[in-house]
């Protein structure tokens, strides 16, 4: 074989191999809404479950769902956004800043299993929050620090540092630049890190095992303090523990899952595409 | 950027110097150290996790002796606690993902850096992305409504194996491997490029002698990423892996048994437990296990990255 015969082959070989990649992607986005999209319906959102979940809709899964990451949000982003202005606009090259750097990549590493464990062993136990929307949307929001404190700062960091500049010499201090000068023209990168953290928040399952998801609740919660179900939750329910349980209703319940994770996702991509747009300094 | 965002930025900073000096200074300093404070909020959170886990989990390996943790057998209700099923479980799922994994992700990247056109790169990026965004629960209930039966019918003696998971994981795993291959790939320079080709190497030998190599350790750091995602998932796992806590024979035929993974095991089992119960602590126990081993390769990963393994290079892009 000559050297262009290989080279032809081995991009060849390579082409397929992106193809094996990309192929099941469409495939598995695909199949749910092809198998979902038939049994979607507006009772199917808006109305409770009945004989043993086999019928109905899954409202409360989606309100659940929808309560957690409105939770989720006001637990994790005061703490993430302002790690983050520390990270990019105080933290010099020290040995704690090289920490904190090391504990979000730790935090963003460890299993949402162990998540879970830990917001058992801490909200629902030892703060006595019990299994309840309170205890699983802090644990939701420590899981989304990292995501957020990440995007957060290199949107703070790519604000250019003339603005800075310029405000410094006209008199401002450092705190007045950053909340005048360097937030507002960090804002969309800042909820961009928002909006990603809230989907990933929306579609776990494993931290709100033990926190927060009812198995059965048709009822909706009252208070902070109950338990509520949740649509990933729900899903693995009824596709795992309830037998007879119709196709349709589960392929539906995926579709809904998808369609709110994958437009927080999608969301969030174009506030950042049109923030690059709009960035002609 | 706009006129407009600077002139009512000016006119604010303006009103705040009517303060005075003394004032600015000290609301200044409380703010500064909130923010402070809350960066090193991050190194408070990881240690308090694995507090909590040590609180909940310690008696597992102070109340059961070593040579029944290192056990064959998983039968807790008999008060038998032997996590080697679990850790091969785990261990087999994970070297299974990883196998799969690491070439697609790798020829992937090299597909989207070095060969497809522009125009089809951005398309197959944000597709490639969507996937990082499909909940895991969501890729476990296909795997076990449509993937589990198609691999039975393949003939296996059922669809839920280790290989199961395995094939999930993979490609759960796929956007972390694709997105730090190109950038371990991107890192390389340009002249290394040029220089090979100059020297009359086809595209292919460039990719393979030159650019692969100097890229190494990038894809090293892939690697181990992917060992960590794979290690820690949780729910695709346990509904795909058939939750039998026994240890398959060696041979190629392992990938194809059922098995249990640690993070399975604490899913499955912490609902029907009695709150401080020995089953109860070793969850716990299984759950140190986790976090130390995601920590471990986590904190090596980083710290090749810092060695500038795959210089991340994002922040002067944008």
């Amino acid at each position: 074989m000559t050297r262009q015969q290989t080279h032809k082959l081995a991009v060849a070989v390579i082409t397929i191999v992106a193809a094996i990649v990309v192929i099941p992607i469409i495939l598995v986005i695909g199949v749910v809404f092809w198998n979902g999209l038939p049994a979607l319906s507006w009772e199917f959102l808006t109305q409770p479950p009945t004989n043993g979940m086999r019928e109905g809709g899954i409202m409360p899964a989606i309100l659940g769902t929808v309560l957690l990451t409105f939770g989720t949000a006001i637990a994790s982003f005061p703490l993430s956004i302002a790690a983050a202005i520390y990270l990019a606009e105080y933290a010099g090259d020290t040995r704690l800043t090289r920490w904190v750097r090391m504990a979000i990549v730790n935090l963003a590493g460890i299993p949402s299993i162990v998540y879970g464990l830990f917001g058992l062993g801490m909200f629902v136990l030892f703060f006595g929050f019990g299994t309840s929307i309170v205890a699983g949307a802090l644990t939701l929001g420590i899981l989304t620090m990292p995501v957020v404190i990440s995007t957060a700062e290199e949107a703070i960091l790519s604000v250019p540092q003339e603005f800075r500049t310029v405000s410094l010499s006209l008199g401002a201090t450092k705190w007045q630049t950053i909340r005048h000068q360097v937030l507002p023209n960090a804002m969309p990168g800042i909820i961009t890190g928002i909006i990603l953290g809230l989907g990933r928040a929306a579609g776990e399952t494993a931290p709100i095992l033990f926190t927060v998801a009812a198995f059965y609740l048709p009822e909706l919660p009252k208070s902070i303090f109950d338990q509520t179900m949740a649509l990933p939750y729900h899903l693995y329910v009824i596709s795992t523990q309830v037998p007879g349980m119709p196709l349709e209703i589960q392929y539906s319940t995926a579709l809904v899952l998808l369609l709110i994770v994958l437009s927080l996702t999608l969301v969030a991509t174009l506030v950042r595409t049109r923030m690059r747009r709009r960035r002609e300094w | 950027m706009t006129t407009a965002g600077n002139e009512s930025g000016d006119k604010r900073t303006t009103g705040g110097g009517l303060r005075t000096g003394e004032q600015v200074r000290w609301g200044e300093r409380v703010i500064e150290t909130i923010i402070k404070l809350a960066g090193v909020s991050v190194i408070v959170i990881v240690t308090l996790i694995f507090l909590f886990l040590l609180k909940e989990g310690l008696p597992t390996f102070l109340d059961i002796p070593l040579r029944q943790l290192f056990g064959r057998r998983w039968y807790p209700i008999e008060g038998m606690f032997g996590l080697v099923p679990l850790l091969v479980g785990s261990l087999l799922v994970t070297v299974g993902a990883v196998i799969i994994a690491v070439p697609l992700g790798l020829i992937t990247a090299i597909y989207l850096g070095e060969i497809a056109p522009p125009w089809l790169r951005e398309i197959l990026k944000p597709i490639i992305e969507m996937l990082a965004g499909i909940p895991s629960i969501v890729l476990g209930f296909l795997g076990w409504v449509a993937l589990a039966p198609l691999i039975q019918r393949m003939g296996a003696p059922t669809g839920l194996t280790a290989f199961t998971g395995s094939l999930i994981l993979a490609y759960m795993a796929l956007p972390t491997i694709i997105s730090i291959s190109e950038d371990a790939l991107y890192a390389v320079p340009k002249e290394y490029r040029d220089g090979a080709l100059a020297i009359g190497a086809t595209q292919w030998q460039t990719i393979w002698r030159v650019v692969l190599p100097a890229a190494r350790t990038g894809i090293v750091i892939a690697v181990m990423l992917g060992v960590a995602r794979a290690i820690g998932e949780t729910m695709a796992v346990m509904m795909v892996t058939g939750n039998a806590a026994n240890i398959p024979k060696l041979g190629p035929g392992m990938f194809f048994s059922p098995v249990r993974t640690m993070t399975a095991t604490i899913a499955a089992e912490m609902g029907e437990v009695a709150q401080g119960s020995l089953h109860y602590s070793t969850l716990f126990g299984i759950g140190i296990v986790l976090f130390l081993v995601t920590f471990a390769i986590n904190s090596l990963a980083a710290r090749l990255v810092g060695t500038g393994g795959a210089r991340r290079t994002r922040r002067g892009q944008l």
